[in-house]
C-alpha cells in the first residue's frame, strides 16, 4: 500500500471557497436576524425562523443519515463500503456541529413562545380546542425539548462511538479473533444507533420538528417520507465527496464499482421517497376529507403549485429517468450532477414541507433562503474537509478491506 | 440440430480458471462457454462477452405496462363506461397509479423471465447438453469449440497445460433439441472406433 495516499491535504482553494460561502451566509443570517428575526411584524419572523429551521434541521439530518449508512451496511455485513467508509464518517461528525444549532433555534423558538410557527404553543387556543387538548401529551414544550435534546445528543454520542470504534482499524493488523471480535463490537454499537434513529429520524422527530407546525393535522407517512428525503440527500452528499475525492487523486481503492452502488441507493432512495410521497397524498386525496386535504390545499391548488410539481419532477422523474440506466450510475460527471440536483431537490422539499405550512399565500424563496444555505454548505465543506484531513483515509486493516477492494457489481 | 465438436478442459480452482480463459482467448480458440457451479464474478468480462439486453427489454415491457394500464383505463373510465365514484373526476389519475404501477411491474417482471429463457435455452421438454456433470458440483468446465482445422490433441495438451485437472473431447448439440434421452442417440458421446 505504499503508493496509496492516506492523508488527506485540505486544498487552499476548498478553505477559501468554504469560508467565502459562510462569510456570505453569516452576512444573510445577521442581516437577516437584525431586519426580520427580532423585527416586532410577526410574519417576518416566522419567515425568518422558518427559514432557519428548515435548513438546520434539512442539514442535520441529511449528514445524521452518513452515519445511518454506516451503521446499517455494518448490520448487514457489508463489506464494500469499506474503502470510502472514512467519508461518511467525516460527513458525520456535522451532527454535533448542525445538531447544536438546531437545538438552539428550535428551543429559542419553544422557549420565546413563537406559537405562530408552533401553534401548540398557545396555551389559551389549546385549552379551547379539543383536538389540540388531545394531543397535549405529547405536543407541549417540556417533552419537545428533553426529546430534542435526547435525540439531538444520542445521535451525536453512538456516532461518536461508531467512530472511535473505527480508529482501531488504523492501529495493528488484526489477527482472526481480534478481526471478530471488532466485528461484533461494531455491529453492536451499530444496532444501538439505528434503534435510537428509528425511534428518533423514523417516528418522532419529524412529527414534533415539522410535523406540528400543522398542529392540527397529522399523516403517519410524514416521518417516513423525511427519513427517505434526508436518505437519499445524504447518499448524494457522500457519492458528492467522494467524485471529489477522486478527483482530487485520493481514495485509489475506490471506483466505479463502488459508485455503482452509491448510485443505486440515490436511484432507489428516490423512488422510495416517491413512494411515501404519493402513498401521503393519494390516501387523503381519496378520502377528502377537509381536516386532512388543508395540508395540501395551498400546495397543490396555492401558491406553492410551481414548487410542489418543481419537487415532483427533480426528486422523482430525472433520477428514474437519468439514473435508471447501468453506465449513468458508473459515470462520475452524471452521478455528481445527479448528486447536486437530488440534494437541491430535497432541500426544496423542504422549504415546501416548512415553509408551505408557515407563509400559506406566497412564496418568498429569496435572498435568505440562499444565504441560509451557502453558510451551511459553506460550514459542511470547511468541517468535513477538516475530518478527513484528521484521519487516515483508507482504515487498513479493516477486516472487510480487501472485500471492499475486490468489490464488483 | 446442428452437432459440433467440442473440446472441453476442466478446472478445480478460479485463480487457474481466469489465466487459463486469457491464454486460450490470446491463443485464438472460440470459447463456447465456461460452466461454474456458482455466478463468478468478473468471468463474463474475462471472456470477452458483451453486457446483457435484457435490461433494455425489461424497460420496453414496463413501459408497455405503463401505456397498457393508463391507456385502458382512462378510456375504460372516460369513455367506455364512466361512472362516478365517490364524486371524483372520470379522469382520476391518483387513482389509477397503483394499479399503472403494478401492470408495469407484472409487464416487466413476466416478460424478462420469458426473455431471460429464451435467451438461455430454457423451456419444459427442451433438452440440454451436460458437458460435466461436475459443473453443477466443484468443476470450472470450459468448453471450447472446434472448427475443421483443429488439432484436438495439441488443444487437449494447451489447456492441461494450462492446468487443466481433466480434458477431453465431445460432439454435441450446440443448442437445445426436443426429444426424450432414451430414445436419442446420446448425441454428445463420440462414437467410439473399435479397431478391426
Amino acid at each position: 500500500m505504499a503508493s496509496i495516499r492516506l492523508q488527506f491535504e485540505i486544498p487552499g482553494k476548498m478553505k477559501t471557497w468554504s469560508l467565502g460561502l459562510i462569510g456570505v451566509g453569516l452576512f444573510a443570517l445577521i442581516f437577516g436576524l437584525v431586519t426580520k428575526g427580532f423585527s416586532s411584524d410577526e410574519h417576518e419572523q416566522v419567515h425568518f425562523w422558518g427559514t432557519l429551521m428548515y435548513n438546520t434541521i434539512f442539514w442535520t439530518l441529511i449528514c445524521n443519515a452518513s452515519m445511518f449508512f454506516i451503521c446499517i451496511t455494518t448490520l448487514a455485513m457489508g463489506g464494500w463500503q469499506q474503502s470510502f467508509r472514512r467519508i461518511p464518517e467525516a460527513i458525520s461528525t456535522m451532527v454535533p456541529i448542525f445538531g447544536s444549532i438546531t437545538f438552539a433555534v428550535l428551543i429559542y423558538v419553544v422557549v420565546s413562545d413563537k406559537h405562530h410557527i408552533y401553534h401548540w404553543l398557545d396555551k389559551e387556543a389549546v385549552a379551547k380546542d379539543v383536538i389540540l387538548t388531545g394531543k397535549a401529551g405529547f405536543l407541549n414544550a417540556k417533552f419537545f425539548i428533553i426529546w430534542t435534546t435526547l435525540a439531538i445528543g444520542f445521535w451525536s454520542f453512538l456516532g461518536w462511538r461508531m467512530r472511535q470504534l473505527s480508529n482501531e482499524a488504523d492501529a495493528a493488523p488484526m489477527d482472526n479473533e481480534t478481526g471478530a471480535k471488532f466485528i461484533l463490537r461494531n455491529t453492536v454499537r451499530a444496532a444501538l444507533f439505528t434503534v435510537w434513529f428509528a425511534l428518533t429520524v423514523g417516528s418522532t422527530v419529524p412529527w414534533l420538528w415539522m410535523m406540528s407546525i400543522d398542529a392540527h393535522w397529522y399523516s403517519t407517512m410524514y416521518s417516513w417520507y423525511t427519513f427517505a428525503s434526508t436518505f437519499v440527500s445524504g447518499m448524494s452528499l457522500i457519492a458528492l465527496w467522494l467524485i471529489y475525492m477522486k478527483n482530487k487523486g485520493y481514495m485509489e481503492l475506490t471506483s466505479q464499482e463502488h459508485l455503482h452502488d452509491v448510485g443505486k441507493f440515490m436511484f432507489a432512495f428516490s423512488i422510495f421517497w416517491t413512494y411515501l410521497w404519493f402513498s401521503q397524498y393519494m390516501l387523503i386525496w381519496y378520502a377528502n376529507i377537509p381536516e386532512e386535504t388543508i395540508y395540501f390545499k395551498h400546495r397543490v391548488q396555492g401558491a406553492y403549485k410551481p414548487i410542489f410539481f418543481l419537487n415532483l419532477i427533480i426528486n422523482f422523474l430525472c433520477p428514474l429517468i437519468i439514473l435508471m440506466k447501468r453506465s449513468a450510475k458508473r459515470n462520475y460527471t452524471l452521478v455528481a450532477f445527479m448528486a447536486v440536483l437530488i440534494i437541491f431537490g430535497h432541500w426544496i422539499d423542504f422549504y415546501q414541507m416548512v415553509m408551505g405550512s408557515l407563509i400559506k399565500e406566497k412564496v418568498e424563496l429569496g435572498w435568505l433562503d440562499f444565504g441560509i444555505l451557502s453558510f451551511f454548505v459553506g460550514m459542511m465543506i470547511f468541517f468535513v474537509g477538516r475530518a478527513l484531513a484528521s484521519k487516515p483515509l483508507i482504515p487498513k486493516y479493516h477486516p472487510f478491506l480487501k472485500e471492499s477492494i475486490i468489490h464488483q457489481v | 440440430m446442428a452437432k459440433k465438436k467440442f473440446v472441453i478442459g476442466c478446472f478445480d480452482d478460479e485463480a487457474v480458471l481466469f489465466p487459463a480463459v486469457k491464454k486460450v482467448r490470446t491463443a485464438g480458440y472460440k470459447i463456447h462457454d465456461v460452466y461454474t457451479p456458482f455466478a463468478v464474478h468478473g468471468l463474463d468480462h474475462a471472456m470477452g462477452l458483451r453486457e446483457t439486453s435484457l435490461h433494455t427489454a425489461g424497460f420496453i415491457y414496463g413501459i408497455t405496462g405503463t401505456t397498457t394500464a393508463l391507456s385502458c383505463i382512462s378510456w375504460i373510465f372516460t369513455k367506455d363506461w364512466p361512472l362516478n365514484i365517490g364524486g371524483k373526476p372520470h379522469f382520476a389519475l391518483p387513482a389509477w397509479i397503483p394499479i399503472t404501477f403494478e401492470l408495469t411491474v407484472l409487464f416487466a417482471a413476466v416478460g424478462m423471465v420469458l426473455t431471460f429463457c429464451y435467451l438461455c435455452q430454457l423451456a419444459p421438454f427442451v433438452k440440454k447438453h451436460h458437458f460435466h456433470a461436475r459443473s453443477t458440483d466443484d468443476l470450472f468446465v470450459m468448453v471450447i469449440e472446434c472448427t475443421d482445422k483443429t488439432n484436438t490433441d495439441d488443444l487437449q495438451a494447451f489447456l492441461t497445460s494450462g492446468g487443466a485437472v481433466e480434458t477431453n473431447v465431445q460432439v454435441a448439440e450446440e443448442g437445445w433439441w426436443l426429444g426424450r434421452y432414451d430414445q436419442d442417440e446420446m448425441p454428445f458421446q463420440t462414437k467410439e472406433i473399435v479397431a478391426a
